[in-house]
């Protein structure tokens, strides 16, 4: 397949007219002064719409995905996205709404809002969502605006976040970017929170602790009673990243636990797509304590039916111009009423079942993280390998390509060394499992048998292993016509 | 409905391997751990029932006449070509994350590095991220982007931004010790004189957007001279669309441009999904926030692409990130490069001189209407300000119950402007929308 860029292909003068029937007259411009005007057009390329459909089925060629087959992507939830839920979010109805209508010409539209955000409220045992955070990394900024606000408003100027070093990478950035200091809380020998290292660190500037439960190993948090006593008796508020509620849901609740502020990801559990990196959606959901703090708009009901209540005068702002992804919304609540609570807790029950059997399948050859059950997902190190066969965890996962799998997660928790981070989901039939777990068992044999073969994959992708340092070091980050594309000149 | 495909077999095969009788019992530790709760229950529909009960409460959303529809104000309807939504609906780019692996995301990373080139050449400037959330959100992170810049904290803001993106901006520095300053209008254009006057030491970005809230042309180019010079950066917040015909935020020297990117090709969608855009010069590459695709190369020599600078990321840095930024809008960037690449440089100018055309159409017939006239004598784009005799609540509802969705009444953001409407029209007004617009109009007004 080539790798041309869309720029090189076409031909000046070509062009598909999609706004005017041809010939009509440009309309006078005289009222624009002159140096308001651009010196000269931008530099698009110029091609049929066949061409322009070919090119982008062509890329489209060059894209694993959850539809081409198994993506066990650990703390990413690559399940099946459901057809009905496109197909609705395609009804002009509701994808040619103007997002400043009058609330009136909108009912259906502020009711599906509404009716999400009382589903995500029941099944995390909490007082109220908004539904504007655009993504999961915008749901945990809007999260701990909320606990900044909380504090500010008691007049409390708390600065002090802390984060568990098996977190995600955005939890300490978005502390950071929230305006807080990051202290790194360590993890035990168990691979949860160490209780004893947690209480040193607590002190009368903790504004909170963010967590993710189960944790990004894969592991339930279960002194997380305990957790919530020694933050909120320092006077700080819980944090829940939502990203691993697929194991949870349906069956237990973030508020039960003791958390205040919840962000859940709708792409992940809730079965929207990841559209090859968003748009997904970042909700978040607070005690009552906390509510006043929430973004506008709010949809709530009144006597004249539902509408945006903008007037709240302890928020926090706003996160979006609008109302959030509300196209993606809609998903995540086609998703809720087809599966139901029953339906949702045989998703947290599957995603757990294959997660266990995978990983006991896999820890006769790859050393786990942690011994035991673990929740949806888990960590496997493959030091071993690059110790004893020097085969490192990167090799595994491009020999996979080349076996028909996307890979796990790499080097991530930072916490394990080689770390593949591997999560099936619940929408994976065991005849998929079991290929995954022959793969892998063929790579180990690889890796002692012919390790070059480990090294030298992808064999079998549309290119070879990339380069990623030489891409930082000279940078080529837009197309010019004096690029060397395959096929230029 | 269910998506897990286990049988009972499967079912009982995996617990056997695991030793274990039932699912519940993979959940005991779990429950242990936590004091009773039920969740409460959501029933369960068919796939049938819920479309047919889905297709009701469409309904109750009223006809959705998209012709008929006078309101911008940050969200403009313009043409989708027919192949955007069917190239989009493609699996393999919407099933598909974050391209990590990049041997198997050439697709996504390819059309990222083309979307980059794209936005490059719409904002006249060097580099340009894979996609920020929104156009507001993207505002605050370049605000955010020039205090590390210049390691200044004070933001000169044009009292002509949108309301809501000020409002996104005071969201997303409330705790980072900014100073956000307004920088007075006047007759609804921002003053040069006034920006000038503010401009100090401690500045670390002068913010405008053109055309501005009300439709206006801003004087882009003076205010780039008068930071010619000096260490704060300009931020120019523009409207896509409009640079098929205005010139760009780079000719006017902007060091940042950011633009809501739905006008490319994306549906109103009431609010989101959205598209943030954000470019910068080069220099400023390493604190630029977001995602960006560059080229590499295979062992082969093949050309390939990655993500890159990744080194500024969250995984890596984590609390010294450039931002908390993980997935963008892919997606959202896939129909903006689309659009772009179908509408071509005659096309996208075509798109910005007919909604050109058709608002000043639409200003001419409004402004002769009795006890109407324009609010502001500056030039503007598609979208302008008009006097109304009465209050514009009264008329937005009155034409609402004759099926029109009218211009966006001022009073909802400034009190003292509630006799004015902020009316839009796009390529999209048909004559036939104007006449029924007009005829609403001569009904409603005294």
């Amino acid at each position: 397949m080539s790798a041309k860029t869309i720029f090189e292909k076409g031909r000046a003068g070509r062009c598909t007219t999609y706004v005017t029937p041809p010939g009509a007259p440009p309309p006078d411009l005289s009222q624009l002064p002159a140096a308001a005007l651009r010196a000269k057009p931008p530099a698009l390329p110029e091609l049929t719409e066949g061409e322009v459909v070919r090119h982008y089925t062509g890329l489209s060629r060059k894209n694993w995905a959850v539809d081409v087959g198994f993506y066990p992507l650990g703390s990413c939830t690559m399940k099946h996205n459901a057809r009905l839920a496109e197909q609705i979010a395609a009804w002009p109805e509701f994808f040619a709404a103007h997002p400043l209508r009058p609330d009136g010409s909108a009912q259906g539209l502020l009711r599906v809002m509404y009716e999400t955000e009382r589903m995500l409220s029941h099944l995390c045992g909490l007082a109220r969502f908004t539904l504007q955070p655009a993504a999961g990394a915008q749901g945990e900024h809007c999260g701990m605006l909320l606990v900044a606000a909380y504090h500010a408003d008691r007049g409390d100027r708390r600065k002090t976040v802390i984060v568990p070093d098996s977190a995600h990478g955005t939890n300490p950035a978005t502390a950071a970017l929230a305006g807080f200091k990051v202290r790194t809380c360590p993890s035990s020998e168990e691979g949860i929170v160490d209780l004893d290292a947690l209480r040193k660190l607590v002190s009368d500037d903790l504004a909170g602790i963010m967590l993710t439960n189960p944790n990004t190993l894969g592991i339930f948090e279960r002194d997380i009673q305990e957790i919530c006593r020694i933050v909120h008796d320092a006077g700080g508020l819980v944090y829940y990243d939502g990203a691993n509620f697929n194991a949870l849901v349906g069956r237990f609740r973030p508020g039960d636990m003791g958390f205040d502020v919840v962000h859940l990801n709708l792409h992940k559990t809730f079965g929207t797509p990841h559209g090859g990196g968003g748009p997904g959606a970042g909700p978040v959901g607070v005690v009552e304590t906390l509510e006043p703090y929430l973004p506008v708009p709010l949809v709530t009901e009144g006597p004249e039916g539902f509408r945006f209540e903008e007037d709240r005068p302890k928020t926090i702002g706003r996160m979006n111009a609008f109302a959030g992804s509300v196209l993606i919304a809609l998903r995540a609540y086609v998703y809720m009423r087809l599966l139901g609570t029953a339906g949702l807790r045989d998703v947290s029950g599957s995603a757990v079942l294959a997660a266990n059997y995978l990983k006991e399948r896999l820890s006769t050859v790859y050393q786990p993280s942690h011994p035991g059950r673990c929740m949806h997902e888990f960590v496997l190190s493959a030091e071993r390998q690059k110790d004893e066969l020097g085969v490192r965890a990167l090799d595994i996962a491009k020999r996979l390509i080349d076996l028909g799998f996307h890979p796990p997660t790499m080097y991530f928790p930072l916490t394990v060394p080689e770390a593949l981070m591997i999560e099936p989901t619940e929408t994976e039939s065991i005849e998929t499992l079991d290929a995954f777990i022959d793969a892998m068992l063929q790579i180990e044999r690889e890796a002692r048998e012919s390790p070059d073969l480990l090294h030298d994959a992808p064999h079998h992708a549309p290119v070879g292993r990339l380069d990623e340092v030489a891409a930082a070091k000279s940078l080529d980050v837009r197309w010019r016509p004096d690029s060397t594309g395959e096929g230029a000149g | 409905m269910s998506f897990v495909p286990h049988t009972e077999q499967d079912r009982a095969r995996m617990l056997r391997s695991l030793g274990l009788s039932n699912v519940d019992q993979l959940f005991e530790e779990v429950r242990a751990a936590l004091p009773p709760g039920e969740v409460p229950d959501i029933p369960a529909a068919s796939e049938s029932e819920l479309s047919h009960e889905l297709w009701e409460i469409a309904r109750l959303n009223g006809r959705p006449d998209r012709t008929a529809c006078f309101r911008g104000a940050g969200a403009y309807e313009h043409y989708v070509p027919a192949a955007i939504p069917h190239l989009l609906s493609r699996g393999e780019f919407f099933t598909a994350y974050t391209p990590y692996q990049a041997e198997i995301s050439q697709g996504t990373l390819q059309a990222m590095y083309e979307f980059q080139t794209m936005v490059c050449e719409l904002f006249g400037l060097e580099v340009a991220n894979a996609s920020m959330y929104d156009g507001a959100s993207a505002l605050a992170e370049a605000a955010l982007m020039a205090m590390r810049v210049t390691r200044k904290r004070r933001l000169l803001v044009t009292e002509a931004l949108h309301p809501h993106w000020l409002q996104v901006l005071h969201t997303y520095t409330a705790n980072v010790d900014a100073d956000i300053v307004q920088i007075p209008t006047r007759d609804g254009v921002t003053s040069p004189d006034g920006v000038a006057a503010l401009l100090d030491d401690d500045t670390a970005a002068v913010i405008i957007q053109n055309p501005n809230v009300f439709g206006l042309i801003e004087p882009m180019r003076e205010v780039g001279s008068l930071l010619a010079d000096r260490p704060a950066l300009f931020i120019a917040a523009a409207y896509p669309i409009a640079l098929g015909l205005l010139a760009t935020p780079g000719e006017a020297g902007a060091d940042i441009a950011v633009a809501e990117g739905q006008p490319l090709g994306i549906p109103l969608s009431f609010g989101g999904p959205y598209l943030g855009l954000l470019a910068t010069r080069m220099e400023h590459v390493r604190q630029m926030p977001g995602r960006i695709s560059g080229v590499s190369c295979d062992s082969s020599g093949r050309r390939g692409y990655v993500l890159t600078l990744q080194a500024r990321e969250q995984h890596i840095r984590r609390e010294r990130a450039t931002s908390n930024i993980c997935s963008n809008q892919a997606l959202c960037a896939l129909a903006a490069t689309v659009y772009l690449a179908l509408m071509g440089p005659a096309g996208f100018r075509t798109v910005a001189e007919r909604s050109f055309a058709a608002a000043h159409e639409l200003a001419r017939k409004l402004a002769a209407l009795p006890g109407c006239s324009l609010a502001f004598d500056a030039p503007f784009f598609n979208e302008f300000v008009l006097d109304l005799p009465l209050p514009a609540e009264d008329v937005a509802r009155e034409l609402w119950s004759r099926g029109l969705i009218s211009g966006l009444p001022l009073g909802r953001w400034w009190p003292e402007r509630r006799s004015q409407m902020l009316f839009c029209a796009t390529e999209v007004i048909t004559d036939a929308a104007v006449e029924r617009l007009m005829a609403a109009m001569k009904e409603v007004l005294p």
